[in-house]
């Protein structure tokens, strides 16, 4: 059991080694890339199971007992979490084996993506707060390198303004987990969940968990600091851009739930509505955004930050249905969002740009990359009966339930202008005849790919876009598992006495 | 002593900050590393100044005696400190090259990327 | 630009720069020193070597390339981290060994990993200087 709770952590990272032991060895990368991601994808299902029957389950590294040494710990809500980092490490690099440039491979880029990968699964895991600061840095590292590597103008000015905020990110990480180990003595946050109830100073409480709000905001593009997620996201090759907008915000979300459900539920009043209120405004930036947009993966970008919003307003209502919906939309949106960005690659490499207006005739040229799109843009605009559909009534029927009928009318207002956007997609890129090219060029264009890089960036988006549509169809087992999960972040009694057995022990 | 530093972390954190906001590239690391500066000196701080008294407990005690300083935060910040050097390694490179094909330090003119 | 004395003066002190990391590596256990400051100090050694001859001849030196000794040092560090799951113990658990060695003492699998850490920071290091030092060259050929 051990084992199977730090595999997770050693499998991309023992990948990761070997590839940078054998540097610049291309086609054996690609190899460890897969037999790593796969094996990752088959451990996280294990660990999925075994946490489903038994609880959650927690180890101590390196033998020091809790709540004095770093314990990684896996509840129902990690365990989802690192099953969807497997999946998306999965399609990722089965879409990378089609469209990644030799040059890019050659240079660590699959390393790249394993190391990531480690630091995505140890922040799902990790029950120690210092320890997730850690892991965030590692993440940092292995995103600088996959946004900066090409070194092409726009990539490098990406880079730049992506390093800067979330340098600034873990400052303010840094300094709050210092101030609360200065009114607590812990870090291990089980632990901390029990002290801050007998807090000495609670007046500074508040403080805390504004500065963590601000930090995992930043990280999750919440509003108002949402700003550098477009001006960054779409500059590096598809493949990156689907992890990063997988995975990367997802962690800051991931790590605002678990804090305001473990540690910060005092002043719910407070920190929970201020909360509600940033979801709200996060919704409405981002779709807005999103409709000022004629660049395929910009517009896909901002729409990433409008769904940051219905992660958060989960959140912030605070009740066991509500968290259930941000759960099951957290698992739809990582699939849905991802697969689109998969359909943006497949149309540039087709049509040769992302730019809106230049594309066009796919409908016709390409009616199999229609069906692939339809599917998930209706799911994420929430059309019957795809997973959007239910992971957006969910969170509407927890809003109702609370009496909080504002952002319910918000979410439904940004519901119907995603619809909007994603028929601009379709009106533009399927629908409408191209001003530069004919169907006749696209159907040259696609078989001009080399068939076998085209069937592997296409498995990838018909897997994501068959689960979209799998998961809408038997919503039931998936929501139930969702309630699980939420039932045991409402109520953290399971997770501490995984953590911390009973009591401190010696 | 705590007073004192209290004052330099304030320092560092205002100068950080406004290093950030200058418009040259070079400036902004340099902000970022001071940021990073006050933060470990805030954990430093907070884990109590006391000099020459290591914290060892000893025998036939649990605890050490008092005041000692928390060794924890100090490891934290050792662990900082190394991250920090990493990250600003690369970030130099990043600045680097991006002087390099930009053919600029001013972020101003950094707008290719920003959505209009 | 090449200076007789600075190469001279490195080839001097380059074997007790290393000699002296290596102190910093064993010391590290009680008192202080340890893998990242003694891997800091062979990167400078290194670098120097770099400034009075260099980079191809600082490579050349090192005789592996500085990415493998990155993948080398986490590979250790990650191997000492496995050892007590033999043991049915937590990853990354202190193992000590019976057996004693001179210099080194006791053999357990902190100084491994301490030796794991001392290279990756040698090789990550010297990778960034190499970097900026090689683009400085021929302005636009890195990586």
């Amino acid at each position: 059991m051990d084992m199977l709770l730090v595999l997770p952590i050693v499998i991309p990272f023992s990948m990761g080694i070997i590839c940078i032991a054998t540097w610049g060895q291309r086609q054996l990368h690609r190899l460890i890339a897969l037999a790593g991601t796969s094996s990752l994808l088959l451990i996280a299902s294990l660990l999925l199971l075994t946490v489903q029957q038994d609880g959650p389950i927690s180890t101590e590294v390196g033998n020091w007992p809790a709540p004095f040494g770093i314990v990684i710990v896996a509840d129902l809500f990690s365990a989802i979490m690192v099953m969807m980092a497997a999946l998306m490490g999965f399609c990722v690099v089965l879409f990378s084996f089609g469209s990644i440039d030799p040059q890019r491979e050659r240079f660590g880029y699959y390393p790249s993506i394993l190391f990531l990968l480690m630091g995505v699964c140890g922040a799902f895991l990790t029950g120690d707060l210092f320890n997730l600061y850690v892991w965030f840095e590692v993440m940092l590292i292995s995103s600088f390198v996959l946004l900066g590597m090409g070194g092409e103008r726009a990539q490098l000015e990406g880079a730049i303004k992506y390093f800067a905020l979330n340098l600034l990110i873990s400052a303010f990480f840094l300094s709050a987990v210092g101030i609360l180990y200065a009114i607590t003595g812990a870090l291990n946050m089980a632990d901390l969940s029990l002290k801050l109830q007998t807090v000495k100073q609670p007046e500074l409480v508040p403080v805390v968990a504004v500065l963590f709000l601000v930090a995992f905001g930043i990280k999750a593009a919440a509003f108002p600091f949402f700003f550098w997620l477009p001006a960054s996201y779409h500059v590096p090759p598809v493949a990156v851009t689907t992890l990063f907008s997988g995975l990367m915000t997802k962690v800051g979300v991931y790590a605002m739930i678990r804090v305001f459900t473990l540690l910060f539920t005092q002043q719910v009043g407070y920190t929970h509505g201020l909360i509600l209120v940033i979801a709200g405004f996060t919704m409405v930036t981002g779709v807005l955004g999103a409709m000022a947009q004629y660049d395929f993966r910009r517009l896909l970008s901002f729409h990433i930050i409008s769904q940051i919003g219905y992660l958060l307003m989960g959140l912030g209502l605070y009740t066991v249905t509500s968290l259930a919906g941000t759960i099951f939309f957290m698992v739809h949106v990582i699939i849905a969002k991802s697969a689109l960005f998969l359909v943006s690659g497949i149309a540039q490499r087709v049509g040769g740009t992302y730019d809106l207006k230049k594309l066009g005739s796919f409908y016709r040229g390409y009616p199999l990359l229609a069906v692939l799109f339809v599917l998930p843009a209706f799911s994420l605009a929430g059309i019957p009966p795809l997973s959007g559909f239910w992971a957006k009534l969910v969170l509407i029927r927890a809003g109702l339930e609370t009496d909080q009928y504002l952002i319910v009318l918000v979410a439904l207002v940004v519901s119907v202008l995603t619809l909007y956007s994603m028929t601009k997609i379709w009106a533009e890129a399927f629908w409408k005849d191209s001003p530069t090219y004919h169907e006749a060029d696209i159907e040259q264009a696609v078989e001009a790919i080399p068939r076998r890089d085209y069937r592997l960036m296409l498995l990838p988006l018909v897997l994501l876009a068959s689960l979209t549509l799998l998961i809408g169809l038997i919503a039931e087992p998936v929501m139930n598992l969702a309630l699980e999960a939420a039932a045991q972040l409402r109520n953290p009694d399971l997770y501490l006495q995984a953590v911390l057995g009973n009591g401190v022990r010696p | 002593m705590a007073v004192v530093l209290a004052f330099v972390i304030g320092a560092l954190y205002a100068a950080g900050l406004y290093m950030m906001m200058r418009r040259s590239m070079v400036k902004l690391i340099a902000g970022l590393v001071l940021l990073g500066y006050a933060s470990n000196l805030l954990i430093f701080t907070v884990a109590r100044l006391t000099r020459a008294q290591p914290p060892l407990i000893p025998e036939g005690m649990t605890t050490p005696p008092e005041p000692f300083a928390d060794p924890v935060p100090q490891a934290l910040i050792l662990t900082a400190i190394v991250i920090g050097f990493g990250l600003q390694a690369f970030a130099l490179v990043l600045v680097k090259r991006a002087y390099q094909a930009v053919g600029t330090d001013d972020l101003d003119k950094m707008k290719a990327t920003d959505t209009t | 630009m090449t200076s007789l004395i600075l190469s001279a003066a490195t080839r001097l002190i380059l074997p007790l720069m290393m000699l002296f990391s290596v102190f910093l590596l064993l010391r590290g256990h009680n008192d202080p020193g340890g893998g990242f400051v003694g891997g800091l100090v062979a990167a400078a050694a290194f670098a120097l070597y770099a400034i009075a001859y260099g980079v191809d001849r600082a490579r050349e030196a090192i005789r592996i390339g500085t990415i493998p000794l990155i993948g080398i040092g986490l590979l250790l560090a990650f191997l000492s981290g496995m050892v007590p799951l033999f043991g049915n113990r937590p990853f990354l658990t202190a193992v000590w060994t019976n057996l004693s060695l001179p210099i080194i003492g006791r053999v357990n699998t902190v100084l491994v990993f301490d030796t794991g850490v001392y290279l990756v920071v040698v090789g990550v290091t010297l990778t960034v200087i190499f970097a900026m030092a090689e683009a400085d060259i021929e302005e636009d050929e890195e990586d």
